[in-house]
Formats: structure tokens, C-alpha cells, sequence
């Protein structure tokens, strides 16, 4: 569970995870529609490690994982660069896949993370998306 | 009580944190918000429209009707837009 301002290695993170017979991954990287040049992620130091880490414990509660991981960039970044990486590890795929994608839907609405994003010079906050409530809330 | 800004709610405010002693009838998150806002231009102008707010309370994530009984540290930020 980590809060990073430097980029994510995945060949690293996941080599990390394989301990058993199945890995899944999700990355997210940066886009870059309607001209976005830069986004800056601002985030609640404290507050967000320890909602990562409710997350995974969440997580492990529901499946049986070997592991499970989640890194998060913080500061300013380009599009095209990663921006977050949740990696799980299981005896078998169903639980790997399921709590990959748990955790990456209830990151979108659990963890304290803001986007501000710099388009032909000017910046604006992104607005939350109502579908980001919806994925979270049909792993209640 | 400390607290805490974020994202758009920081920019208006125009700091990040600051100390605060509420009234005693201040009981809930809501009730903060809106004596907030009667705290000056800046703040009415964060603290104005509470459906587009939401908090923490000791950093776990509260809904606005939630009460500060005890409270150390209270943050006030928009809807998250992580991941």
C-alpha cells in the first residue's frame, strides 16, 4: 500500500505478488481527451494510507489472497503516465480477478484522492462521476 | 479542533488548515459547515453549498449528518475523483 511521487514500476509490483498460482492487475494511466497537459493528484496524507490499507484488509476479508497491493501516484504527471496499480494474488483466478477489480471500484469513492487537471493553460478540478458510486456500490 | 481542506474547499478557504473552537451548539458536521460559512467571504464561498461536500472525521470518512462528539481532526473536501 503505497502513496508514491515517483512513477510505478509494474514489472516490479508484480513480481512482488506472484506467490501462488494466479495474478491479476489493473493499471490506470493518465489521458489525455479534451487536451489535457498536466494532472496533479492532491491527496490526505495519513488519511489515504490508512484507507488503502482498510481497503485491502477489506478485501482479504472476502477472498482468500495471497496478496494484494495497491499503488497510488500523488503530485503533478502527463498523460500517458501511470497513475495508480492494484495487483492481487490467489490460488485461483475467480478470487485474484474479483478482488482486482473490488478494490480498484471502491478506491475510485474510498480513498481521499483529488484530481486537478490542466487544459490550454487552465486548471480546473475534476468532478466525480456519478458511475464511480454505482461500481463501488454493487460490491456491497 | 483542526481542520483540514482539500481541492477546491482549500482554494477558497485560501489555507489548508486551521485551528477552530465551535460553539457548543456545533454538534454535527453539518452544523460546522454551515458556521463556517458565516465565518467570512472567503469561507461562505467554500462552505455554501454543503451537498457538494463531504467529510472525515480522525480521518475516516463520515456523512455530513454525523456528529463531532470528541473530534480531533475534521476535514472538509469535495467528492474524491481518485484511481
Amino acid at each position: 500500500m503505497l502513496v508514491s511521487p515517483v512513477a510505478i514500476d509494474v514489472a516490479a509490483e508484480l513480481a512482488a505478488i506472484e506467490r501462488d498460482g494466479a495474478v491479476a492487475s489493473f493499471t490506470g494511466l493518465v489521458r489525455g481527451d479534451d487536451g489535457v497537459a498536466t494532472l496533479e493528484l492532491e491527496h490526505y496524507p495519513g488519511a489515504t494510507e490508512a484507507a488503502l490499507v482498510r481497503l485491502a484488509e477489506a478485501a482479504r476479508a472476502r477472498w482468500s489472497l495471497t496478496a494484494a497491493t495497491i499503488v497510488h501516484r500523488v503530485g503533478p504527471m502527463a498523460p500517458g503516465e501511470r497513475i495508480v496499480f492494484v495487483g492481487t494474488c490467489a490460488p485461483h483466478r475467480g478470487a485474484a480477478l474479483e478482488a482486482c477489480a473490488y478494490l480498484i471500484d471502491r478506491l475510485k469513492t474510498d480513498a481521499p484522492f483529488w484530481k486537478r487537471e490542466t487544459v490550454g493553460g487552465a486548471a480546473r478540478w475534476v468532478e466525480a462521476r456519478d458511475g464511480d458510486d454505482a461500481a463501488a456500490a454493487r460490491w456491497q | 479542533m483542526r481542520l483540514l481542506y482539500f481541492a477546491w474547499v482549500r482554494e477558497r478557504v485560501g489555507v489548508g488548515e486551521e485551528e477552530v473552537t465551535p460553539p457548543p451548539e456545533v454538534t454535527t458536521v453539518a452544523d460546522l459547515v454551515a458556521w463556517l460559512a458565516a465565518a467570512s467571504e472567503r469561507h461562505a464561498a467554500a462552505f455554501a453549498e454543503p451537498a457538494r461536500l463531504r467529510a472525515a472525521v480522525d480521518q475516516v470518512f463520515v456523512p455530513l449528518e454525523a456528529p463531532l462528539a470528541g473530534a480531533r481532526e475534521v476535514a472538509i473536501f469535495p467528492p474524491v475523483t481518485g484511481g
